[in-house]
């Protein structure tokens, strides 16, 4: 048995936990959101020099050439210092789309891009404020050409490259589009956590490319997500970590009645609490690592499993820290409300807790033994 | 990132697994058990498993091999314990003398007292149990008030002990006890292993929220009339109780683990197969809801101990998770079984032993029980925060005073 990380990949953790550290940890969220940017570049530049996004690139397209355990233990970083960088929308999803999907010549002319930070990549899938079915989707393709609009497109406005789910002849494709052709109009939508920016993208005859097979895209857009949520909620943990970590830290200086708060069990019940939701996210996150860096068909419970536990556990985690500081958590001077905001973002991104215990209700119903010993 | 066994692990796998085989039968699904029906055919049956698994070295892993054990490593004991596990045999008597009775007189007794007392322990010949928990000392067993005074050679116990597992079918128990109400709550306790046929004894099974007495955890009530123990049965030096409690307590922790009893598994058998208005109740989205947020519980459990075993089988010291454990099964199992009882709707209480309820309602009938026994909600919340996350004692009432001066009532 184990079911743990190796010593190499614990290092790369500790590298990246503390290059966040020395990069501000949460400053670089706090200036994103006091000045209204799109992102924070310096950090992602640097994130590229680093040579993270091209962990799981094959050598051979100038990438690394690791695994995905890789992926989730930065991941997990990412999310405890809340990095404002299109990471998750450009690697988690457009890299690792092109990695399963692409074609030789889409690889060989795009996944040396990724790796330099030539090129960002994103990904469109809501078209409006409901669950998005293969059967409500309305943005479509025809002779290569989509129209349409997709909204809540992540880190829209600094990727060149897009992967867009729409509505073809033979059911659903994926479609690869260049942001930067003339025909594709991209606005920034507002939304509740101004450390992260989401774009409304308008598509008039757009021309596009097939990533994967006609017809099979929404399996393949399925596939794509159960991937991401794995490493979301190791995000998710992260930051749900570092919320229980400022909650704590005070509880311990902050007094009242003469006392310190922690010492009150209405606190330590509170973080115990918290404390319970982190354990049991990590370890259905660790099994999530493990469906994901496997190629196991247990993907789509893990997946499941991985993201409704680490959703519920970053909401708690960044509710009760705000409760736990009392006034001070409600105030734009705590970083209380970057969590609070971050935590909502995180648990709709790739869609609601209700959407994904459907999911994971389903594979339930799909499987008759659950237990591995 | 595997769930595969070392070659070390598989090797000693196949070891248990064949004397398992060669001496006990598989069961035949996941949940059927042993079931005798009464106590002294299970008795007897536990006994001479214990003895059969003496024999051939696998009664007591963990030991010293001074006292016969091969002084597994823990990640063998869980190996050990996963293969039992699927046969067939009776288990529930010894673990709390080989556990944490064996420890404690290995650490304290004299030598000829383990010479007298460890092997039969250790062959299921005789049976020990734990007397701590009093009526006015629960969560905080340190208030215990039974009362040791010194006569001769002896000392003489009066009081009572309280949730004593299977106390009506020990003979020796490990016992801690008042002997100064004059000095600090825990700096006035004594620990002492007692002779459960000792003049003066009285047990008296405790009838519980079942409605059942002397069956399943078997708790009882011991009562302690002018009860003669030989100074040379105390284990430690006199005051030095709580310090030996300690220790015996923490390898309690290790023990109570797993809420066992309807999960996940089942509430997704009742779920496919119960009928709600026409339809199975896994259609209902209030019931898909539950199921995904229990299966997240219990997978997260369950991936929890690998984790603590991941960490064992590298030779480290797991982390703290393991200590959500009981918390999380405990009221899991309320929830399972409150659910499996809604599921017969307006007959939801009716008992038929033969349906698939049944085991539901067992199972919420017994959450209770499983919320307090080991350690209460509120105490490992206490346990958490404190322990784990390092946070600050609550600051006491009872500190500095006498224990005879602590406030007891309002």
């Amino acid at each position: 048995m184990n079911l743990d990380f190796s010593d190499d990949q614990k290092f790369l953790q500790d590298d990246a936990k503390k290059f966040f550290d020395k990069e501000g940890g949460l400053n670089n969220a706090r200036t994103v959101m006091d000045n209204a940017l799109e992102g924070d570049q310096e950090l992602w530049q640097k994130i590229v020099d680093l040579g993270w996004t091209g962990i799981r690139v094959p050598e051979k397209y100038e990438g690394l050439g690791l695994g995905h355990l890789e992926l989730c233990v930065i991941a997990e970083e990412l999310g405890r210092s809340l990095a404002p960088v299109p990471f998750s929308s450009s690697v988690y999803f457009f890299t690792e789309a092109l990695i399963k999907f692409g074609s030789e010549d889409i690889k060989s002319n795009l996944l040396p891009k990724l790796v330099s930070g030539d090129v960002v990549g994103t990904y469109g899938i809501a078209e409006d404020k409901h669950q998005a079915t293969e059967s409500n989707l309305v943005v479509t393709v025809e002779s290569e050409k989509i129209n349409g609009v997709k909204i809540a497109v992540p880190d829209a406005g600094v990727a060149s490259q897009m992967i867009v789910v729409v509505k073809s002849n033979t059911g659903t494709d994926l479609r690869l589009v260049d942001l930067n052709d003339a025909s594709v109009k991209v606005t920034q939508q507002k939304n509740i956590d101004t450390s992260r920016a989401f774009f409304k993208v308008e598509f008039t005859d757009t021309p596009s490319q097939l990533i994967g097979a006609s017809g099979e895209g929404w399996d393949h857009i399925q596939h794509l997500l159960d991937q991401a949520a794995v490493l979301f909620a190791f995000e998710q943990v992260g930051g749900s970590q570092a919320a229980l970590d400022m909650a704590k830290a005070y509880s311990m200086e902050r007094f009242a009645f003469g006392r310190q708060i922690g010492s009150y069990q209405a606190i330590k019940h509170k973080l115990a609490d918290m404390y319970i939701a982190i354990t049991l996210a990590k370890s259905n996150c660790y099994y999530g690592a493990w469906a994901l860096s496997s190629e196991s068909a247990e993907l789509p419970l893990a997946a499941a499993t991985s993201r409704v536990s680490a959703t519920k556990a970053f909401q708690l985690c960044s509710k009760e820290n705000i409760q736990t500081h009392g006034g001070n958590g409600f105030t734009w001077e705590y970083d209380c409300h970057l969590f609070y905001k971050r935590s909502k973002v995180l648990s709709v991104l790739l869609g609601s807790e209700a959407t994904w215990k459907e999911k994971l209700v389903t594979s339930l119903e799909k499987t008759n033994t659950l237990v591995k010993e | 990132m595997d769930f595969n066994d070392t070659p070390e692990q598989a090797k000693f796998r196949a070891q248990c697994r064949e004397w398992l085989e060669a001496n006990a039968s598989l069961k035949e699904s996941k949940s059927s058990g042993h079931s005798d029906s009464s106590l002294e055919n299970h008795l007897q049956v536990a006994k001479a498993w214990q003895q059969k698994k003496y024999e051939a070295g696998w009664a007591m892993l963990h030991w010293p091999k001074e006292y016969g054990g091969i002084e597994a490593s823990p990640i063998e004991r869980i190996i050990w314990g996963q293969e039992e596990a699927k046969f067939n045999v009776p288990g529930g008597i010894f673990e709390i003398g080989l556990g944490m009775c064996g420890p404690v007189m290995m650490q304290y007794a004299s030598a000829e007292q383990k010479d007298r007392y460890l092997a039969p322990m250790a062959e299921g010949k005789e049976i020990w149990c734990q007397l701590f928990s009093e009526p006015a000392a629960g969560s905080d067993v340190a208030g215990l008030r039974s009362k040791a005074e010194k006569d001769g050679d002896d000392w003489i116990i009066n009081g009572q002990k309280v949730w004593t597992s299977g106390a009506h079918y020990s003979d020796f128990g490990i016992l801690v006890v008042r002997h100064d109400p004059d000095i600090a709550k825990h700096k006035g306790l004594t620990f002492f292993f007692v002779d459960m046929k000792s003049p003066g004894i009285t047990v008296k099974p405790i009838k519980q929220i079942t409605g059942q007495a002397g069956s399943g955890s078997g708790f009882n009530e011991v009562y302690f009339d002018d009860v003669r123990i030989p100074d040379s049965q105390r284990l430690g030096e006199i005051g030095d109780g709580w310090k030996v409690a300690i220790t015996t307590l923490m390898n309690e922790r290790l023990a109570v683990g797993d809420a066992k009893g309807s999960d996940i598994e089942e509430a997704l058998i009742l779920s496919k197969t119960q009928d709600d208005a026409g339809e199975a109740l896994i259609k209902n989205d209030s019931v898909r809801e539950r199921l995904a947020d229990w299966f997240c519980q219990a997978n997260g459990l369950k991936y929890t101990k690998f984790r603590t075993i991941s960490a064992l089988s590298k030779g480290e010291a797991p982390g703290p998770e393991a200590s959500i454990t009981k918390i999380v099964s405990a009221n899991k199992l309320q929830e399972i079984g409150n659910f499996g009882i809604d599921s017969g709707d307006m007959a939801g209480m009716l008992i038929d032993e033969d349906d698939g309820v049944s085991s539901f309602q067992g199972a919420w009938l017994g959450a209770p029980g499983l919320r307090i026994a080991g350690g209460t909600d509120e105490i490992l919340r206490n346990v958490i925060a404190e322990r784990v996350l390092g946070l600050p004692q609550d600051p006491r009432a009872d500190k500095g005073l006498a224990f005879k001066d602590i406030p007891t009532k309002a």
